[in-house]
């Protein structure tokens, strides 16, 4: 079954198009990073999926419509649309005990095993924490949902490098395990990368690229080219060409790397510069 | 029903005046009445001598005084409570973290709406009966102190009947006939983009101004006056004692058509507010 379904998906804020009809299917069990600029839709689309924006078109996530049915939706769907929204009077204490109460797949003692990681006690308040400890703890409480689904736009906002890097490990360990799928959205891409099994490109709010990991690696290669052999290079159609030290490096599509390694070193471009390739 | 009970207990924690602004009332009174205690014995002294009528109100003037005190701020923290429910939590942006748990926007809006219509007064009625029994010991030993017999207190002040009249008084009159108020505030809290105070005060004084302009009469702050404050009880009783408080008759309460209205008109706007909160995310 598609985890997410969507067709014709489209959201307008006056004169503004934030998403121009989007059809997307994602089966249960991907990795995905959303990627695109600042104002592609990539939150507009993931408030979509998690009922808190209205859309036109059809969109089905795990075969509920996420503006009418949220509550149910959010039992199997755990998500973080924007850092920094927990209350700043709650105690995390009570953000545990809430979340403990209300949501059947919570598991306190999972949450608590992340919060321990933390510098957070568990008595203090919202507003006593620093922006990154408020993350933490967001994230903590997200990561102890036993979900099908996760959401998160830009989850690691503010986190150090320590933090982010133990939030992958944990995200993707949990994911091998337990098979669910996750959407995720960011701009530190470099980062997250290893972990994706899939990209979606979003410009302008349309969807210009959906690739499996294994499809880019196979259709896709970057090639370090001398600049004695950049004309043949530039013969055999380069979507993309940008300068290096002592080089010029070339992103080419197709299926035989062999034909590319007699320009040069070739190696698998990063889903960053590709993304650049593929909006130009 | 579970959710529910989540989102209530979520509201208590978030807003500490539902029981602090009570019990703070109720310090003030009884070191007021501790005060006061100086000279009550005599007074009741002189009253008993005037007449029975007299010594009722000397008795019982302290007693209504502080569940008037109550009351009032009661209606104060309901006010200032609806009108930020819905408001202060999409000013925030934390309803983006309340909409990510499994909690209906319809509990949500019902929890917050049970706090002015039913916890606050709940909530005031024990306050008002735990200040009162204490003004009751503190007075008894005033008098037992000045060699005045407890009985002229007790004869005045029957337990079972303060505590018919606190709880009947606060969830009739300040729970149900002014639910209408607090849906109101509600719905605004739900839909106001800023100042919901200004947008839940200024549509019925204009109304009220238009018609006075148009056709120079008040009738609309008319039908409001009578509904909220021409309630039962209050009227034809004596001086300050607790009858001014207490219910003429429950079934007479009951059978105000205004107060079905009024109801239906609450679930409506309740209703509205459930929907608001579905469409308008943070501010």
């Amino acid at each position: 079954m598609a985890c997410i379904e969507a067709r014709g998906l489209r959201k307008t804020y006056g004169a503004t198009v934030a998403l121009d009809g989007i059809d997307l299917q994602i089966p249960e069990g991907r990795i995905v990073g959303l990627i695109g600029p600042n104002g592609a839709g990539k939150s507009t689309a993931l408030n979509a999926m998690v009922g808190l924006t209205s859309y036109e078109g059809q969109l089905r996530v795990l075969g509920r419509d996420p503006w009418t049915e949220r509550e149910q939706l959010v039992r199997d769907a755990s998500f973080i649309t924007d850092v920094a929204v927990l209350p700043r009077w709650l105690r995390v204490s009570q953000a545990l005990e809430f979340a403990a109460g209300t949501h059947p797949r919570f598991d306190r003692a999972k949450a608590e095993a992340f919060l321990a990681k933390t510098s957070i006690a568990p008595l203090g308040r919202v507003r006593e924490l620093s922006k990154g400890m408020v993350t933490q703890l967001h994230l903590a409480i997200v990561m102890a949902i036993d979900a099908r689904l996760v959401v998160l736009d830009e989850p690691t906002l503010g986190l150090d490098l320590i933090y982010r890097k133990q939030f992958y490990d944990a995200l993707l360990s949990d994911y091998l395990e337990e098979g669910r799928t996750v959407i995720l959205a960011t701009h530190q891409v470099e980062e997250v990368q290893h972990v994706l099994t899939d990209v979606l490109y979003i410009h302008r709010g349309r969807i210009v690229f959906n690739r499996s990991m294994d499809d880019i690696e196979a259709q896709f290669h970057e090639v370090l080219v001398h600049p004695d052999r950049l004309a043949a290079a530039r013969a055999l159609t380069p979507i993309a060409e940008r300068p290096g030290v002592g080089h010029s490096i070339l992103i080419f599509e197709g299926r035989d790397r062999q034909r590319f390694a007699r320009l040069g070193e070739v190696r698998t471009p990063s889903v960053a510069d590709l993304f650049l390739a593929v909006v130009k | 029903m579970n959710t529910l009970s989540w989102a209530i207990r979520r509201e208590l924690w978030e807003n500490r005046s539902i029981y602090v602004g009570p019990l703070a009332v109720a310090a003030t009174i009884l070191v007021g009445f501790a005060v006061a205690l100086a000279a009550w014995p005599a007074r009741i002294q002189a009253a008993s001598i005037l007449g029975a009528s007299e010594l009722r109100e000397a008795v019982q003037q302290p007693f209504v005084v502080a569940a008037l005190m109550l009351m009032i701020i009661e209606i104060l923290v309901a006010i200032v409570y609806s009108l930020d429910a819905l408001y202060g939590e999409r000013r925030d942006r934390s309803i983006l973290f309340w909409k990510s748990m499994p909690v209906s926007d319809l509990d949500t809006v019902l929890a917050k709406a049970s706090i002015p219509i039913l916890v606050l007064p709940l909530v005031t009625f024990v306050v008002t009966m735990g200040t009162q029994v204490i003004m009751l010991l503190m007075g008894s030993a005033a008098l037992t102190a000045k060699g005045i017999g407890v009985g002229t207190l007790w004869d005045q002040l029957s337990l079972l009947d303060l505590t018919w009249i606190n709880l009947v008084h606060l969830v009739t009159l300040h729970g149900f006939l002014w639910a209408p108020l607090y849906a109101w505030l509600l719905l605004v809290s739900a839909w106001a983009p800023r100042a919901p105070f200004l947008w839940a005060v200024l549509p019925p004084v204009a109304i009220g101004i238009a018609e006075r302009i148009a056709f120079n009469s008040t009738r609309f702050a008319a039908v409001l006056q009578n509904y909220f404050l021409g309630g039962p009880g209050g009227e034809g009783s004596s001086g300050m004692t607790m009858d001014m408080l207490a219910p003429h008759s429950l079934a007479a309460f009951l059978e105000r058509p205004n107060l079905w209205l009024g109801l239906a008109v609450s679930a409506a706007m309740l209703f509205g507010a459930v929907k608001l909160r579905r469409a308008r995310g943070a501010i």
